[in-house]
């Protein structure tokens, strides 16, 4: 934990602040109908073109009931387009590898994923997915599914900011206004930025490169018709094999990476996602990246501070996001920074800390921060392995995703998670003042309460009750790379990371299964869209009450107590459901590793 | 008057409800508590338990014992809270048992009924010594009606037909006289008896914050039955095998049982607080609509002010003595029985004047007061003394009102008062002032209420010149001048079209449609039935300023939900460092640090965890009934407070708290 190292998070934060109005103030422009940005002259009549071919009238305003209902149908026929594409890619162009049809299973995990904002691969994408996979069916959810998102957080925050009425907006008009004047713009200059980083930007065949030392590895031993083989023992077969020649995947990587990193979605373009040389080329492109993941999420608290009237407010909410965020990073970083204990008892590399599945170009630290970035957000994109961290490091990335990534979180999600949490802080500590709770001049009811507990119930059933059957069935347990509670940690860490709609994985877990691409995939589906149309509802119901005008007796959704009782109730009421299994996994891990067990 | 609440320890309150705590164990009571049920459930299971286990039979025993016990004392929580409603109730109800009614039969004639059998509808007798049968209105005589047994107030008050004195409530003595009563209401449909019946178990109906309130625990309860459910197969693939038992006693443990508990009794002591300060409620959403109040609407007459404007100054003409005009006044006032003729000889007397009595003056010929003629005085010794408002006296006097005297009018009716002009024939000899006497300790509680975020608004049918100076003495918010009660339902109508919720509190029949309409209307029990009908309070010692109290209550109740509901909720982490370690030192001795508190072995962890959860219940009991105290100091200060003692000691206590349990448990040998 070196100063430059403080120095790096310092950097990081303050720029994050400072982007945070620039962000909010485009927001604001963005997600309103009639908004002006500087873009008008060039976008404005795409824009209305669009509508016309959509048949959308862009002055049409929805209820909470057609706003989610147009979601639900955009998000399906993507859906189906996606696994259309997927499952017939050996028939489309652009594909110079040849490479076949994915499997039905994978396919549906793999559509669903990008559709839900996860971006979770079962799959390595340099050896599965065509280009015109990559550049269509699945860099289009790149960009929708993180609109959709985004549409959904200021379809709630209108309803927050708005009264007597029952109108959310129009579902179309904001997808295609953060399609056009949010995401494409950026991502445009974004990834100019990182080709000058040297990010590769082509539609090259792979090249072959010979190499310099042929290695030998050991692989499994597979018969004619490409079983694997197992001995009389059950367990499989390995052979020695030689290897002369490196693959080096090509292709349209920058304008992929910019999407990625700016919508959350975090699918690597290459399995090692922002580990690879030419995914995540220097510091800065590391940098940049950290910071475009969070970018959106942080500009919309100032967005509904700004809608609200209450801009102490948005920041308020962004503070304890921050809280949280610092205290994982601090966690992560010194968990990684201690090592493993069993190098301290050998005497073997103290200084470095724990490097293992470290890429050397970001270290410790750059190597935590990024995790931890991550899974905030529900990002999902990663520069070293999650599953070679310590037990205590990889307990935070695991513990950011149960959350319910609602620390910045996902573009949107971040937020809409977040105030879900705002909501039940409200009507809990809002009793104590003496008054029926208010949050911003809203009557917190039984509707609300009933709406944002179902949302947490939602992530709660389906995170625990599909890794609780993984733990115990054939499929689930066969997936695993470790035993032991580091076992356990990695079945968590794909349900928590599926739920959540985050999509990285503790690397260790093989989960192109199957049972694991269809549980998985569910549980993607139940944490995006189960989550959605309550907070919908609520949203609904928020925007149909009358507002009660402020005075001495109006609970404060601002300053220090109330960060502190928001910090309060996503830790009592948003964790607290998962430390019994943390502890069977990390914790126990952490304890086990310190007498000198590992898994 | 307020009612002194019962001991806490009384034992004719504690019997029954031991009792009760029993008798509610019936599932189909308890399922309309989703927490307590579970955790009866829960308690089922153990002690069924008990019985199939291979090992531990004493731990699961003791685990079984005192998971029942939680449930007890969770009923016995709401057991208390209704006996002590209950007894409040009787207290009032007992004066009307076996009171025999003379009903007026078809014929005219009048035939003595039992008071249970009258009907809405009935018209009875009642003669002086006798107990009005039942609620109802006056329809013909007047009499003086002794209200102690409801209001607790001795002085007899009068109740006459037509108006807004014609109610008479069930339960009081007429004192003289003989008047006749429509009664206006069923047997049992009383406010009395409506009361009652919200403090019964049976046809308690949960209030709007109950409801959500039960929605966040009964969420909470499926959340961690799932946590504890799904511990089963983690626990399998961990190789720990946690037994029904030690998973319930988790379950137990981290379900919100403190404000599941208690969440009934809280709501009926908020009853009970009510009727400890006289006031029937209708409903418990009318109790917690108090909380929420933003306005008060208040009348001035009687609320705000004494009711009657006193003579404060004699202010002369030029060329005329203090003395001389306060001997004048006094003797224009002398057969001024109002009160504001009092208070013109009152003051008098503070000049030396000598207080005369009208047989002094047997030649005296006195004037009064007439609608025509606004003035009222006396002619002596071939002088008329005369005093009444500017203008009456202008059109009296001979000789034109001095400029000086004009301009003392002008400014005393400016500063809010009411002029009135003393004077004889040929001369005019200045004014008395008179002004409305603003009660004491108004501005304060008034001062009170705005640190609540409460807007006060003055309703009078002053002049906006009289309203403005005396909303200024007595310190309100806003003031409506000269409002007729059309007016009154209008500004309600505006406050919440805006968004807020107003209480007001109303006696006449013209303040019925306004009490109607506001989210909490206090009708005054002297007041008509009407006005008794559409508001949703009554206040049996119909004292204006009572509302005030009442909004202390509504907001008290709420308080005392969310604190406990933060306490309950930031007991867990506790009670997880104390049963989650416990669950896996078997399996993985290397977590020993995670047993924070160090407790003495894992049964005694468990079983000190679910001790703390039940005892905790009854420690928490006197509070419930009592209401967490609730200071005005604005809403910021009250939330730091409340987060720090709740919050904050609801995460701190258990740790203490199951430390020492499992210290004693262990000194015991028990574990």
């Amino acid at each position: 934990m070196q100063p430059s190292d403080w120095l790096q998070l310092a950097v990081y934060v303050v720029t994050l602040a400072a982007i945070t109005k620039p962000m909010g103030l485009y927001l604001m422009q963005v997600l309103d109908a009639g908004g002006r940005t500087w873009l008008d002259p060039v976008l404005k009549p795409l824009e209305r073109l669009t509508y016309r071919l959509m048949g959308v009238r862009p002055d049409g305003e929805q209820d909470w009931r057609r706003y989610t209902g147009s979601m639900l149908l955009f998000s399906l026929v993507g859906l189906l387009f996606t696994y259309a594409i997927l499952r017939l890619q050996h028939l489309l162009p652009l594909n110079p590898q040849g490479f076949g049809p994915v499997s039905p299973d994978l396919a549906f995990n793999t559509a669903v994923s990008f559709t839900t904002n996860t971006n979770w691969q079962s799959y390595s994408g340099e050896s599965t997915m065509s280009y015109l996979s990559q550049m269509v069916a699945l860099a289009f959810h790149n960009f929708v599914s993180a609109a959709t998102g985004i549409a959904i957080a200021a379809a709630l925050v209108r309803g927050i900011a708005r009264h007597s009425t029952k109108l959310l907006g129009n579902f179309w008009v904001d997808l295609v206004r953060i399609t056009y004047y949010l995401l494409l713009p950026i991502c445009l200059v974004f990834a100019v930025i990182l080709v000058s980083q040297g990010m590769i930007q082509n539609f090259r065949p792979y090249t072959k490169a010979s190499l310099v030392e042929p290695m030998k590895i050991s692989v499994e031993k597979k018969n004619d018709k490409g079983a694997t083989i197992k001995s009389p023992d059950g367990k499989t077969v390995m052979e020695e094999q030689t290897v002369t020649e490196q693959v080096i995947p090509q292709g349209p990587m920058a304008s992929q990476v910019a999407i990625k990193m700016l919508g959350t979605n975090g699918g690597g373009y290459v399995n090692a996602n922002a580990a690879h040389p030419f995914e995540n080329p220097t510091p800065l492109s590391n940098f940049l990246q950290m910071l475009s993941i969070f970018a959106i999420g942080s500009g919309l608290t100032w967005y509904l501070g700004r809608m609200t009237k209450n801009q102490a407010h948005g920041w308020s909410v962004w503070a304890a996001m921050m809280a949280l965020f610092l205290g994982g990073v601090l966690l992560c970083w010194w968990a990684e920074a201690a090592g493993n204990p069993i190098h301290h008892q050998l005497g073997a590399a103290v200084a470095d800390g724990n490097m293992e599945g470290k890429e050397v170009r970001f270290g410790i630290f750059n190597s935590a921060l990024f995790a931890t970035v991550t899974t905030d957000a529900s990002c999902g994109a990663v520069n070293a392995m999650h599953d070679s961290f310590t037990a205590l490091g990889g307990f935070v990335p695991l513990f950011n995703m149960q959350l319910g990534e609602i620390i910045i979180g996902g573009v949107g999600a971040g937020l809409y998670g977040m105030l879900v949490f705002v909501v039940l802080a409200v009507f809990i500590a809002g009793l104590m003042v003496g008054r029926t709770p208010e949050y911003l001049g809203k009557k917190i009811q039984s509707y609300e309460v009933k709406m944002a507990m179902l949302a947490l119930l939602v992530l709660c059933f389906t995170l625990l009750g599909f890794a609780a059957w993984a733990s115990v069935s054939a499929w689930g347990l066969a997936g695993r790379n470790n035993e032991g509670p580091h076992g356990l940690s990695e079945i968590l860490y794909a349900f928590s990371s599926a739920v959540g709609n985050n999509g990285s994985a503790f690397a260790g877990l093989s989960a192109n299964t199957p049972w694991y691409n269809t549980t998985l995939g569910i549980a993607m589906l139940f944490g995006r869209f189960l989550m959605i149309v309550p907070i919908m509802a609520m949203a609904g119901s928020l925007a149909q009450k009358k507002l009660v005008p402020a005075s001495a007796g109006t609970f404060p959704v601002s300053g220090v107590t109330f960060i502190v009782l928001l910090l309060g109730t996503v830790l009592l009421i948003g964790a607290l459901n998962f430390l019994p299994v943390l502890t069977l996994g990390p914790v126990v891990e952490h304890f086990l590793t310190a007498q000198g067990k590992l898994f | 008057m307020t009612h002194k609440p019962p001991s806490l320890f009384d034992w004719n309150i504690v019997g029954p409800a031991i009792v009760d705590s029993f008798r509610k164990l019936d599932p189909r009571l308890m399922i309309k508590n989703p927490v307590m049920f579970v955790t009866q459930i829960g308690a089922l299971l153990t002690t069924v338990a008990i019985f199939t286990a291979t090992a531990e039979r004493g731990f699961i025993t003791h685990l079984a014992i005192w998971l029942w016990f939680t449930v007890l004392f969770a009923n016995f929580a709401e057991a208390v809270a209704e006996g002590r409603g209950k007894a409040q109730a009787q207290a009032l109800r007992r004066t009307r048992v076996k009171t025999t009614a003379h009903r007026i039969g078809s014929g005219g004639r009048t035939e003595d009924v039992n008071a249970n059998d009258l009907r809405k509808g009935d018209i009875v007798v009642v003669r002086a010594g006798e107990v009005v049968p039942a609620d109802g209105d006056v329809i013909e005589g007047a009499a003086t009606v002794d209200e102690s047994a409801i209001t607790g107030e001795s002085a007899p008050v009068i109740r006459e037909s037509g108006g807004d004195r014609s109610a008479v409530t069930g339960g009081t003595r007429v004192l003289s006289d003989e008047i006749r009563v429509r009664v206006t209401i069923n047997p049992g449909e009383g406010f009395l008896d409506r009361m009652i019946s919200l403090v019964e178990g049976a046809k308690r109906q949960k209030t709007p914050n109950e409801i959500a309130l039960t929605i966040l625990l009964s969420a909470l309860t499926l959340i961690f039955l799932l946590v504890c459910v799904t511990l089963k197969p983690f626990g399998i693939y961990s190789n720990a095998a946690f037994s029904v038992p030690v998973l319930i006693a988790l379950l137990v443990c981290l379900i919100p049982t403190t404000i599941g508990g208690l969440l009934s009794a809280i709501g009926i002591a908020g009853m009970d607080r009510l009727l400890q300060h006289n006031v029937l409620a209708m409903s418990g959403r009318a109790v917690e609509a108090a909380g929420d109040v933003d306005v008060l609407l208040l009348d001035k007459t009687g609320t705000i002010t004494l009711g009657n404007r006193q003579a404060t100054e004699f202010i002369p003409a030029p060329g005329v003595s203090e003395k001389e005009l306060a001997d004048a006044a006094q003797l224009a006032s002398l057969a001024d029985e109002t009160p504001e003729g009092r208070s013109v000889v009152v003051l008098a007397k503070k000049f030396g004047i000598r207080e005369r009595q009208i047989h002094e003056l047997p030649l005296a010929q006195f004037v009064k007061f007439t609608a025509q003629t606004r003035m009222s005085g006396v002619n002596v010794n071939g002088t008329q003394y005369r005093k009444g408002a500017a203008d009456a006296i202008r059109g009296f006097v001979k000789t034109p009102v001095p400029a000086a005297v004009e301009d003392s009018v002008q400014k005393v009716s400016r500063a809010g008062g009411t002029p009135l002009l003393v004077a004889t024939r040929d001369r005019v000899l200045g004014l008395i002032h008179l002004k409305d006497i603003v009660k004491g300790g108004l501005r304060e509680r008034f001062k009170r209420l705005r640190t609540m975020g409460i807007k006060t608004i003055m309703i009078t049918g002053d002049n906006p010149l009289t309203a403005t100076a005396i909303a200024a003495e007595a310190g309100v918010d806003d003031f409506l001048a000269e409002a007729k009660p059309e007016d009154k339902l209008a500004l309600i109508r505006r406050e919440q079209s805006g968004g807020r919720m107003i209480a007001m509190i109303g006696d006449g029949t013209n303040d019925a449609p306004a009490l109607a309409q506001a989210d909490v209307g206090v009708a005054m029990n002297t007041g008509t039935q009407a006005a008794k009908e559409a508001g949703n309070m009554v206040d049996l010692d119909s004292n204006p300023t009572k509302l005030i109290e009442v909004i202390e209550i509504g907001k008290q109740l709420l308080i005392t939900r969310g604190s406990l509901t933060t306490f309950s909720i930031a007991n867990d982490v506790a009670k997880y460092f104390a049963i989650i370690p416990a669950m896996l030192m078997g399996t993985f001795p290397a977590i020993a640090p995670l047993n924070v508190m160090a407790l003495h072995s894992p049964t005694s962890a468990i079983l000190s965890a679910v001790i703390f959860n039940a005892l905790i219940i009854v420690a928490l009991i006197p509070l419930a009934l009592r209401g967490v105290k609730f200071n005005p100091i604005g809403a910021v200060a009250i939330l730091q407070r409340n987060l720090l003692i709740y919050g904050a000691g609801g995460v701190v206590i258990p740790f203490v708290g199951i430390k020492l349990i499992d210290m004693l448990l262990t000194a015991l040998n028990l574990v």
